[in-house]
């Protein structure tokens, strides 16, 4: 399978990448690791007219303490992600969620926003960033916009940002010491995309987020005033509305939504620790 | 001696420096390459194709519909001479009026390059009208069935009985009578190279040259000669390094024929890759059944009869040229066979549907008769509270009983099937690990042990083809020569995808002819230069191949040292060849180096007496007369856990205790068990080609159809019984496909052992987490 | 934004330009440009490994990545790393216990174990095996290789210990 024709331009920065996407809005698609879009073009499942390659915007790479705020930008590889000192003291949900992406060739070009941009429902990072309670900087020719992780995900790889916005960084809330979290996913093979998953952060409250059952990470409001684990479990027939797919039924979903919420609440980790 | 050592190689060692030569790697001037247009439906009627744009896209040089193919290749009709019953369809090639399986091939674009080719065939609009789709198996042969094939009337393509000694009295004597359906997943073989084919033909000499990534070029040789039109010997088919066969590439494949085609009518060489995302529509499909079975006991525990009913699906179309009854055939014969119930009631039904067509791939439908056959057993065992290994001893065929008629004439005459249970059980030691599990139940841990012993057979006689009336040879030759510098090489009309035939045929030669291995070298897949033969496929390479090679290089010997004797004036009784020089046969002197007999053979003839006339290069044949088949036996287990909250199942070890006569190297035996081994639990936990009801196949990429990877398997022990299999001269049986024998038996046996507390019974393969689940009641 | 760029890379430590269609894969161009067809193509989804190959030191698919993509990049496939002989330990393994059966997930294999093996961290059979959790062998059922791997990783461990 070979992609079919597009055209080809590399943004030196995020103004060059906007005037572009300002240009072309739908026609083009962003290339960052190229790990989800470079299938799409192979099996030619979309034929976008124009690829913007960001790979050499500065701005978009790195992670850096910013008060109580982690910036990750955009560009940050996983393997960065699953290597960063940063990261493994003030994001340690990520720490241990990356390790169940993909596999290490694919982890060492996916990025941090192309895992958001796209918005696949049984991705890992999405529904960590909404469990830590995330926001999303995007950019364009009309100026920067901030938009909440909990707002972002709004269907089946549809997300808030506009054909003409760039995602050019995540701010995330550091886990303060003391505070707990766990994650946990059930894939059919390591690095398979999850049958369902659970990103849990416990601060003032506890946030249930889930993935791989519905069309996007769904944070489990009901489950999450419950007490106790029974009552968590309970609950969460009220919170999921699971889709059946290949990896398994709406009833197995919400099932095992329930045993992982079992076993991550009953074990959640203590930051700092 | 070099047989039953563990001689690496010198094809890894390409491998390993990235020097393997696969079809898609060569370079052809003038190259074009083929891009299909696949039918979205699984049956349509075709009222047009639209290919004007398509034609003059860039880099385009043709474009080709069914009717200019037809033109050219005659279609193809898998002819079943032996079974007047069977109901046979006719595929053409590109498909003209009517697609009969989702992917099926409608027109082809043919362009400098594969990306501009799929371009243009992106442009090419075709006018379907969609039909209903035969998808139902269960419903296939009910009145009032959706029929894939319309004019056959019926979608049952054949009906057969097996019986053995009298099952409906055998199984009225059974106090307990146990029943179950079975379910087995479609799969497809996922060789990591796509089937790869180039064709060049060149009109002034109306002869093609083929490069294919396939296990038979004489098979190809044979059918492009035949439909195209084009004398067979100026067919040249050309193997080079296969990425994988696993008897997926063993067919003839309308896609690789149409490139042959493709290629007469250009005069251009012409390249076709099956792509990934083809390759699981258009690569034949296997082990598509339901079986319906039932097991009667005694009380105090003896088998006293099987009962088994299957339901074959076929596809669209049997395979060509092999057929694809054989799978179902196969059930029928593996089932009980390690057991001395004698009383089989044995029924099979093949059925068209409209899907991929279901060809041969690795054991065909041995795995299937194992794992029904196991799982019966089991059921029976607990249905008379016995432990399931004392009851499958207990239950054996006996020494006495052999040789062992099992059905269609093969004759088992030994079996090690006791020393195999005992060998295992030592090595898994299964009383601790009952023990173990009966230990962690009390903590909510549920592991199960399965057992699967099995009767194998392999490197099948002329019985398999030539009745059916297929122009396919059992027979395979070798020709091995000492050339001028004292190496031996040897041709063979042997293949080797990856099982290291080369190395063990090398083997076989040098402990014939007394030379070190590394002095031997081997090759094959030329049908111009091999001598003409069967290739690889029922895991008789070494057995068959071997055989001839052996006699080959037996009869050099006696010219090499006929030629050694007139050179040393001396009686050729009196010398030897050992460690690659002429030697004194009684002490050991060594005499003349191989290397100086040579020149002396090859350039200075002039020395010799007048009339000699050395002989340096012998060609023999063998094909297997006196036994249909070579058969063998052994046993697996598996240990696991079952995790009851989530459906998962832990894969803990597995185990594999094989009889397969004389091992000529353990290294390339073990490796292919293992390999063997890791398929069967595939299909035990995770491969299944799923259908709708339309007849599209849902998850047909690499991300949705689900093959066992490094992390989930298990490490797998291998351990042997070596008897000497009786009637050739090297003692060999099949040792390719026994991993994948008995391992999903052993899997499935195994999770219906952890799931035996809880009162679950699951029949189904692949053992996803939603079926565990379903048959827990937790969903 | 044009249909075909023109790239400057180091191969296996030589230096190349070429003018590419940029719809090119790498390992398309490194196969049909430059004769090397050691990295080989399974899937062109990304999920068999069989094209890794890699670039500036670390692997990736090279189904994935476009070839303009790895322009001023170092790309290093099984061909070069063969000639430097980094892994000749490794591949000494592979064909001693018979890791390479049909030999197409080969290179991917070692470039993979490579990366392992640059890491130079101990790892036991489970985490050797997650490591190649995405390297497809259809022929081997893995544990030869494993076997291999973890021969060769706590080999270099033990020599890196004692000097």
């Amino acid at each position: 399978m070979k992609a079919p024709n597009f055209k080809y331009a590399r943004a030196a920065n995020v103004d060059e990448a906007c005037a572009l996407l300002e240009r072309h809005g739908d026609d083009a698609r962003i290339l960052a690791g190229g790990q989800s879009l470079m299938p799409t073009l192979n099996m030619r499942l979309s034929s976008p007219s124009l690829l913007i390659d960001i790979n050499r915007i500065e701005a978009m790479r790195g992670i850096a303490v910013d008060g109580d705020m982690i910036r990750v930008g955009a560009l940050v590889r996983h393997v960065e992600l699953a290597e960063s000192v940063i990261v493994r003291r003030h994001l340690p949900l990520l720490s241990d969620a990356i390790t169940h992406v993909a596999h290490p060739a694919v982890r060492n070009r996916g990025t941090f926003g192309g895992s958001i941009a796209l918005a696949d429902p049984a991705a890992e990072l999405p529904a960590c960033a909404v469990a830590l309670g995330a926001s999303f900087v995007l950019a364009s020719r009309r100026g920067p916009r901030v938009v909440a992780a909990e707002q972002f995900f709004r269907g089946l790889y549809e997300t808030d940002r506009r054909p003409d916005e760039i995602l050019t960084e995540a701010r995330i809330p550091a886990q303060k010491s003391g505070t707990r979290y766990g994650f946990a996913e059930l894939a059919r093979r390591q690095g398979d995309f999850a049958i369902v998953g659970l990103a849990c952060i416990e601060a003032e409250a506890l946030r249930l987020v889930f993935f791989g059952c519905e069309d996007r990470p769904r944070l489990a409001r009901e489950a999450a005033r419950a007490n106790g684990i029974p009552a968590i479990q309970a609950a969460l027939a009220a919170d999921l509305k699971p889709m059946s797919n290949l990896q398994g039924s709406a009833a197995t979903k919400l099932h095992l939504a329930r045993v992982l919420a079992g076993r991550v609440v009953g074990s959640l980790k203590v930051v700092g620790a | 001696m070099s047989t039953g050592e563990r001689v690496t190689r010198p094809n890894a060692r390409r491998f390993v420096a990235g020097r393997g030569k696969y079809t898609d790697d060569f370079a052809f001037p003038r190259l074009l390459q083929i891009a299909y247009v696949r039918s979205p439906y699984a049956h349509a009627r075709i009222l047009g194709v639209d290919t004007k744009s398509a034609a003059t896209m860039p880099g385009v040089v043709r474009v080709f519909i069914g009717a200019d193919i037809a033109a050219l290749c005659t279609p193809m009709t898998t002819i079943a001479n032996h079974l007047p019953a069977y109901k046979s369809t006719t595929q053409q090639p590109l498909a003209i009026d009517r697609v009969t399986w989702q992917g099926e091939a409608v027109a082809a674009v043919v362009a400098e390059t594969r990306a501009e080719a799929e371009d243009a065939a992106d442009t090419i609009t075709v006018e379907y009208e969609e039909l209903a789709a035969a998808a139902d198996t269960v419903g296939a042969v009910s009145p009032g069935a959706t029929l894939a094939h319309p004019a056959l009337g019926t979608n049952l393509a054949i009906t057969a009985a097996l019986n053995t000694g009298d099952g409906a009295a055998g199984m009225a004597d059974a106090e307990i009578v146990v029943e179950e359906s079975l379910v087995f997943g479609r799969h497809t073989g996922v060789t990591l190279e796509p089937r790869t084919i180039v064709a060049d033909y060149d009109p002034q000499d109306d002869a093609i040259v083929i490069h294919q990534s396939h296990q038979v070029p004489y098979q190809t040789q044979d059918i492009v000669s035949r439909h195209l039109g084009i004398p067979e010997h100026k067919v040249r088919v050309i193997c080079s390094d296969v990425g994988g066969g696993f008897g997926l590439k063993l067919h003839s494949y309308a896609d690789e024929l149409v490139a042959a085609a493709i290629s007469k009518a250009l005069g251009r060489p012409v390249k076709y890759v099956a792509d990934r995302l083809e390759a699981f529509v258009a690569d034949i499909h296997a082990r598509d059944h339901r079986v319906k079975a039932k097991v009667g006991v005694t009380r105090a525990g003896d088998l006293v009869a099987f009962d088994v009913d299957d339901l074959a699906v076929l596809g669209a179309h049997a395979t060509y040229p092999r057929l694809s009854v054989g799978e179902g055939m196969m059930v029928l014969m593996l089932a009980g066979a390690p057991y001395k119930n004698r009383h089989l009631a044995g029924r099979m039904r093949g059925i068209y549907q409209n899907k991929t067509p279901v060809g041969t791939y690795r054991g065909v439908g041995m795995p299937i008769g194992v794992t029904v056959t196991e799982l019966m057993v089991e059921r029976a065992a607990r249905a008379v509270g016995a432990d399931p290994l004392a009851f499958r001893r207990r239950n054996f065929v006996t020494q006495d009983m052999l040789p062992l008629m099992l059905p269609m004439g093969i004759k088992v005459p030994q079996l090690t099937l006791h020393q195999c249970l005992d060998k295992i059980a030592a090595t898994m030691d299964y009383t601790r690990l009952r023990a173990e599990q009966e230990g962690l139940r009390a903590r909510r841990i549920y592991r199960g042990i399965g057992l699967a012993p099995f009767i194998e057979y392999s490197a099948v006689g002329p019985w398999s083809y030539g009745p059916p009336g297929t122009r396919l040879t059992t027979q395979d030759g070798a020709t091995v020569k000492l050339e001028p510098s004292g190496m031996v090489r040897c041709i063979t009309s042997i293949t080797d995808q990856g099982q290291g035939t080369y190395t063990g045929i090398a083997q076989v030669v040098a402990a014939a002819l007394g030379v070190p291995v590394e002095n031997v070298t081997v090759h094959g897949g030329d049908t111009a230069s091999a001598p003409h033969g069967g290739g690889a496929w029922a895991s008789r390479g070494l057995v068959i191949g071997g055989e001839a090679a052996h006699r080959a290089a037996t009869e050099l010997r006696a010219n090499v040292l006929s030629v050694a004797g007139t050179i040393l004036q001396a009686n050729p009784a009196t010398l030897t060849i050992a460690g690659g020089e002429i030697r004194d046969a009684a002490n050991g002197t060594a005499r003349m180096p191989l290397a100086e007999l040579t020149r002396i053979a090859y350039f200075r003839q002039d020395t010799l007496p007048p009339g000699s006339q050395p002989e340096l290069a012998v060609t023999r044949a063998y094909v297997p007369r006196d036994i249909p088949a070579m058969t063998s036996n052994g046993v697996q287990a598996s240990y696991l856990e079952v995790d009851v909250d989530t459906g998962f199942v832990k894969l803990l070890g597995h185990w594999v205790v094989e009889d397969c006569g004389r091992i000529v190297n353990p290294l390339l035996a073990d490796e292919q068990i293992r390999g063997g081994v890791v398929q069967g639990i595939g299909a035990a936990l995770f491969e299944e080609c799923r259908y709708d009801e339309h007849g599209q196949l849902q998850n047909g990429t690499l991300a949705d159809y689900l093959v066992p990877m490094a992390a989930e398997m298990p490490d797998i022990h291998v351990g042997h019984v070596e008897s000497v299999a009786p009637g050739t001269a090297l003692g060999l049986a099949g040792v390719g496909e026994a991993g994948v024998l008995g391992s999903a038996a052993a899997v499935l046996v195994a999770v219906n052992d952890a799931l035996l507390p809880l009162g679950a019974k699951i029949a189904q393969i692949p053992l996803t987490p939603d079926r565990i689940l379903a048959a827990l009641g937790k969903v | 934004m044009n249909e075909t760029v023109a790239i400057s890379l180091s191969v296996n430590g030589q230096r190349v330009e070429r003018t590419v269609k940029v719809r090119q894969h790498l390992v398309d161009f490194l196969r049909s440009e430059l004769g090397l067809t050691g990295a080989h193509l399974g899937c062109e989804h990304g999920v068999c490994g069989a094209c890794t190959v890699r670039v500036d030191g670390q692997i990736v698919r090279g189904c994935l990545m476009l070839a303009v993509q790895a322009d001023g990049a170092t790309v290093e496939t099984i061909e070069g790393v063969t000639e430097t002989r980094e892994i000749a330990d490794l591949q000494q393994e592979f064909v001693g216990r018979n890791a390479a059966q049909c030999g197409f997930c080969t290179p991917g294999m070692l470039l993979t174990a490579a990366e392992l093996l640059q890491r130079g961290k101990p790892m036991n059979r489970d985490a050797i095996r997650e490591f190649i959790g995405g390297n497809f062998c259809r022929c081997t059922g893995y544990q030869a290789i494993v076997d291999a791997i973890e021969a060769v990783l706590n080999r270099r461990l033990a020599t890196k210990a004692q000097s």
